[in-house]
């Protein structure tokens, strides 16, 4: 019996199954810890208790910083879809339907989920590499040394600057995003400006822009919290560091993307 | 009686770093730890301030603030010199509302003066010298008028010269706060400048307590093997473990 368990222990099988429970283990012991974040985080959010200048500070690294590259994402995005549908859809004598479909994959899905990833790459990996650099320089230590509470110092103005700031940078982003469509459309299929604009308007509705706004503010706050909570849980040194900010962005994008079916599927289907 | 430690025991992964140390410090008195690297000094500290809980055993402080001064000053280097010192007056609701933007202000550039510093108000860490950082997050530390102060290695990392300046302000901050200080070092020069009283720690055990001066007579082979930095005597030291 003994040597089937030492021949077993060194079987692959044994191996690969030590390493998913170690995974397991590592990944829902992260969202416990997000989750007692989360919640403290949201307790000094609503009781009001952070610093104005603090939360300008992060709205203004939120969305000031980002927006050069969000854009930028979601334009090139958009003038490609444009670019991919609007000539075949004009064979298909569907040319009147282009605004409509770039407006509608723009609000619902597109802008949300691009600036998402933009706002992660920029945003995200640089609140992890702070927080996991705080933490290795035992700046987070003294924080608590010092008697203030880093959740409420570090945590709560990211989330909310998230929470706010995201919805606005979708906005924007959609409007740029739709701009550039029209522009792609009107280059490769000849669409006029004003049926691509008027088709824009046949397709959108109310529901879909409060679903975006809610799902941006969702995503903001996600990030935030994500990013934060793994550089929080920094250790080590230089390379802790490191492995902190690949981890937030990772899961960063794994959570958005859940978000999105989440929400797609509660008030689409 | 300003701390008293009973009984205090705390592992790492299985691994004892403290086993049942006591010990305690009186109002005013400047305590040395002094030991190896890895013996369980920094958590010392950590565990008094908070940061850490022990396994077993008590911790029992008087009233009033705990401050620690860090080995790598620790200071918050998004925030100019005078956010850092001013960070507790500002962020702590218990203080928020006590003082004005003019006496935190004032506050800041006393402390700074006490620590030999001025008009680095709105310089930012990565422009100072280490001893200056270090100075700083002393300045840092006694913001709140602490009873209790926990230096961890204070002159790691400095020339003579500015070790000595370091540990003359130790000493100048003892004397003005009235605070009672502990002292992780492996200095000799801190321990002679700064100390009342010395703990010698070794593989998580006190293996010696006592007056400044009773350690420096080296009756202890503990004592003796640390004070002449011998390699021969009780504490074996692992190459891999420096």
């Amino acid at each position: 019996m003994t040597f089937i368990q030492e021949y077993f222990k060194q079987s692959a099988t044994y191996q690969a199954l030590i390493l998913i429970s170690k995974q397991l283990q590592d990944f829902l012991e992260t969202l416990g810890v997000m989750s007692q974040h989360f919640l403290s985080a949201l307790f000094f959010a609503l009781k009001l208790d952070i610093s104005r200048k603090d939360l300008i500070n992060q709205c203004s690294r939120f969305a000031v910083d980002s927006l050069p590259i969000t854009l930028s994402i979601v334009g090139m995005t958009s003038i490609i879809i444009s670019m991919q549908t609007a000539g075949e859809m004009v064979k298909q004598g569907a040319g009147s339907y282009v605004g409509m479909l770039s407006a509608l994959v723009m609000i619902r899905e597109l802008s949300a989920i691009m600036s998402g990833f933009a706002i992660i790459s920029m945003i995200g990996s640089s609140f992890a590499s702070e927080l996991a650099t705080m933490r290795v320089t035992e700046q987070i230590d003294a924080i608590k040394v010092l008697k203030v509470n880093p959740i409420k110092y570090l945590f709560t103005p990211k989330m909310l600057a998230g929470f706010i700031m995201m919805p606005i940078i979708v906005i924007v982003a959609s409007f740029v995003g739709i701009i550039c469509a029209g522009l792609a459309a009107k280059i490769v299929a000849d669409i006029s400006w004003l049926n691509f604009i008027n088709s824009v308007w046949q397709g959108l509705v109310l529901k879909d822009l409060n679903i975006c706004l809610l799902k941006s503010a969702v995503f903001g706050a996600t990030i935030a919290l994500i990013s934060c909570s793994c550089g929080y849980m920094a250790a080590g040194g230089a390379k802790g560091v490191g492995l902190a900010t690949t981890k937030a962005v990772v899961w960063s994008f794994i959570a958005i993307v859940v978000w999105d079916y989440i929400f797609a599927l509660v008030f689409y289907f | 009686m300003s701390i008293k430690i009973e009984n205090l025991t705390k592992s790492f992964k299985n691994k004892k770093v403290l086993n049942n140390i006591s010990f305690e410090v009186a109002d005013g008195e400047t305590l040395a730890i002094v030991g190896f690297s890895g013996s369980g000094k920094s958590t010392i500290l950590k565990l008094i301030c908070n940061l850490i809980q022990p396994d077993s055993g008590k911790i029992i402080a008087s009233k009033g603030d705990i401050a620690m001064s860090f080995q790598y000053s620790a200071l918050f280097d998004s925030l100019n010199i005078e956010d850092n010192i001013s960070f507790a007056l500002r962020e702590r609701k218990d203080l928020r509302k006590k003082f004005s933007e003019q006496e935190i202000q004032e506050k800041v550039s006393q402390k700074l003066k006490m620590v030999g510093l001025e008009g680095i108000e709105k310089n930012f860490p990565h422009e100072l010298s280490g001893g200056m950082q270090k100075r700083v997050s002393f300045a840092r530390a006694i913001i709140t008028d602490p009873t209790i102060i926990l230096y961890d290695e204070p002159t790691a990392g400095l020339d003579p010269v500015s070790s000595t300046i370091i540990e003359n302000y130790i000493v100048t901050l003892k004397n003005e706060l009235h605070a009672t200080s502990i002292v992780v070092t492996h200095q000799m020069s801190t321990i002679l400048r700064t100390a009342d009283k010395v703990i010698m720690l070794y593989d998580g055990n006190i293996v010696f307590q006592g007056s400044k001066d009773e350690f420096l007579k080296q009756d202890n082979p503990y004592t003796k093997q640390f004070i002449t930095a011998s390699t021969e005597g009780p504490m074996k030291v692992q190459a891999k473990s420096i």
